[in-house]
């Protein structure tokens, strides 16, 4: 059994990249690394292009993150998706931007492309001519009495939009297939080339549940590529609304779950302290949803005492309020009549699919980039890291109560340790190309950063993967057999960003 | 529940007094609006939300318009589940190309008269989106707008000024049928 480490030393390593290595390696390498993502023994990070190469990010749980990168002879690379199903819609999404075909890939059918754009495979030198856009054919179910249900891109509700085909046989749900890519909106050509301001700018657009994780997860690559050290004050007030930004998104959540369970008094209670926890930030930070608060060297605002004494309230409050309603969730049995043994995730597939967050987490897997990397502060704070086995939508609602109640005290750890002085240090210029990644971990799930920058200091590639990526699929297998009645309820307890997707 | 059902009795409401129109929205609505009666609709306007690209953060806003603080439907806007069912379309984002046509059939789904509101810096112009292959631009490029209510994302309180100079706009005014 190889180590990552091993097969990125045995290969040309890519000089400049930073924190972990990258190399540019063989067919024979590649597909040894696809062997072990196959045989469950690494995840896969990501998996993104550039004009002809492709590019994969693994995770081997013992040994550390590496990038593996492969020249693709002709726009041609082996398909991992075909023996790897969780880089699938991956690599479909990279042969829309990037005209990679991946040969051998079994679903050819086109993902972000919807045939709109008036070009195609638009990231690449030269883009192409549109092709005729081939009718969107859908996955087929085969019974008796079975019957389609279309919904979206526009959702009965404030959603984002997105397009899912359900089968039904009677009430029970026989296959669910989405289809998205509605709100593409080009990001990633749109950095190609700007200054670092603008992309980080753009990053902290990618999806606005998480704007400062992303905003978070651009700031350190763009640090590790430049070898810029944030002042301490800046990365402990980085970690100090990274954990708001979870308290709001998860309290949220916890309230529109048991909603979507006709349960509207969890809705309402929850809603006030989410509430409180965008106005105490709006407080501390000066903008409730804590938007480009986070930039490459530091942060752009430093709160002062009202702001913190701001948070230390807030803390108070959620502490006297949340165990109640904790214990109205668990208390009554109607609403866990819904929410137990519905839309159940086998842990499997969430080890397969390496799916992040309280996806993952309800379902046994037990990664969490806070511990596992344990990037500073959390290096120096203590948490635990709740993990369920059960999978079904109840799990993921503990799930989140249960880092509620860890962010609440890393919030406080970390107003009684911040450090005095700057929140800001400007970069040099480099003096070459340098590469940096960076994975934070976001209420979602981790979040992956990886780009480049140029001589002229201006960003040449960005890729951001947002954990939605691996949780979509698995909402298709988590509904099965269920009825279509229980599909908000499903969706909402995974809460996957249609932005960050779609990117 | 019985606790904190009872509790809600004796507690003091969350709820804000309400704010008053904005200036700037009141003059940008006398020229957009050609007018419509307040008493065709009596004081309710049912609302129909439409991201046609957004990065979801305006729609973060408009939730939080539903919570206690601002609890929107004392001033009789409702969010409904239907275009057919709206008055106004309340559009979020650059509109991406992917989904110009959806936005397009919403718009036509709503019956007449209707309003559209262009939320948040992206559907003014497409905001830091402006310009890229996948996107069309403001929500006017696609459909014609009535108030634009800037923000990144706007604060609720923004979005409930921007709404109550909607309803006192359009108060007194004959309506104008768009087709």
């Amino acid at each position: 059994m190889p180590a990552l480490a091993d097969l990125i030393e045995a290969d040309r390593q890519v000089e400049h990249h930073a924190p972990w290595r990258r190399a540019v390696v063989a067919p024979k390498a590649w597909n040894l690394a696809v062997e072990q993502l196959v045989a469950g023994r690494w995840s896969l990070l990501g998996l993104w292009g550039e004009p002809g190469k492709v590019h994969m990010a693994l995770l081997d749980e013992a040994q550390g993150i590496g990038v593996i990168s492969l020249d693709c002879r002709g726009g041609r690379y082996p398909s991992i998706g075909q023996y790897h199903p969780p880089a699938l819609r991956l690599e479909r999404a990279g042969a829309d931007l990037f005209g990679l075909a991946p040969q051998g890939l079994p679903d050819t059918r086109r993902w972000l492309d919807h045939g709109q754009w008036g070009i195609s495979h638009p990231l690449t030198a030269r883009p192409g001519v549109p092709a005729v856009a081939p009718s969107y054919r859908f996955l087929t179910a085969e019974g008796e009495n079975l019957h389609q249900i279309p919904v979206g891109p526009v959702h009965a509700g404030i959603i984002e939009p997105g397009h899912f085909r359900f089968t039904a046989g009677g009430e029970t749900v026989v296959r669910l297939e989405e289809r998205l890519g509605y709100v593409h909106k080009g990001i990633e050509s749109l950095m190609a080339g700007a200054p670092i301001e603008r992309a980080a700018k753009l990053a902290g657009r990618t999806s606005g549940d998480s704007t400062v994780a992303y905003s978070l997860a651009f700031a350190r690559a763009v640090e590790a590529a430049l070898g810029v050290a944030p002042p301490p004050r800046a990365i402990w007030l980085r970690a100090l609304m990274a954990e708001l930004e979870r308290l709001a998104n998860h309290l949220g959540d916890i309230g529109a779950i048991c909603n979507d369970a006709a349960f509207a008094i969890m809705h309402a209670h929850c809603g006030v302290l989410r509430e409180r926890v965008l106005r105490a930030a709006d407080t501390a930070f000066g903008h409730r949803l804590m938007r480009d608060r986070i930039l490459p060297g530091g942060t752009a605002s430093d709160p002062n005492e009202a702001g913190t004494d701001a948070i230390r309230s807030l803390v108070a409050e959620i502490r006297r309020r949340f165990p109640h309603l904790v214990e109205l969730y668990d208390n009554t049995a109607s609403l866990q009549d819904r929410t137990v043994a519905t839309g159940r995730l086998k842990g499997e597939l969430a080890r397969q699919y390496a799916a992040g967050g309280y996806v993952g987490r309800a379902s046994g897997r037990d990664f969490d980039a806070r511990r596992d990397l344990a990037y500073a502060p959390y290096d120096q704070l203590t948490f635990d890291v709740p993990v369920l086995q059960e999978g079904d939508v109840n799990a993921r609602v503990w799930i989140r109560v249960r880092e509620v109640e860890q962010s609440l005290s890393l919030v406080e750890q970390i107003l009684g340790r911040l450090p005095a002085g700057p929140t800001l240090v400007e970069a040099a210029a480099p003096e070459g190309p340098r590469e940096g990644m960076a994975l934070v971990e976001g209420f979602r799930g981790d979040i992956l950063a990886w780009l480049r920058i140029g001589e002229d200091g201006l960003i040449e590639r960005c890729h951001l993967r947002d954990p939605s990526w691996f949780q979509w699929p698995l909402l298709e297998a988590a509904i099965e057999g269920n009825i279509v009645a229980d599909f908000p309820l499903c969706n909402k307890s995974f809460n996957c960003s249609y932005s960050g997707h779609d990117l | 529940m019985r606790k904190l059902l009872f509790e809600s009795l004796i507690r003091p409401p969350l709820t804000e007094r309400p704010p008053r129109a904005s200036n700037a929205a009141v003059d940008e609505l006398a020229l957009a609006l050609d007018g419509m009666a307040r008493r065709k609709l009596g004081r309710s306007l049912s609302i129909r939300a439409v991201d046609a690209g957004s990065c979801n953060g305006c729609e973060l806003e408009m939730h939080a318009l539903n919570n206690a603080f601002y609890d929107i439907e004392r001033f009789g806007f409702r969010f409904v589940a239907s275009p057919r069912h709206a008055d106004v379309l309340m559009v979020t984002g650059p509109v991406t190309k992917n989904m110009r046509e959806a936005l397009k059939r919403t718009y036509e789904a709503t019956p007449n008269p209707k309003w559209v509101v262009a939320l948040g810096d992206c559907a003014k112009d497409g905001g830091c989106f402006a310009g890229s292959y996948a996107v069309v631009g403001g929500v006017s490029d696609v459909v014609p707008v009535d108030l634009h209510i800037p923000g990144c994302p706007p604060r609720p309180i923004e979005i409930l000024k921007g709404l109550i100079a909607l309803l006192d706009g359009a108060n007194g005014k004959t309506g104008a049928a768009r087709s």
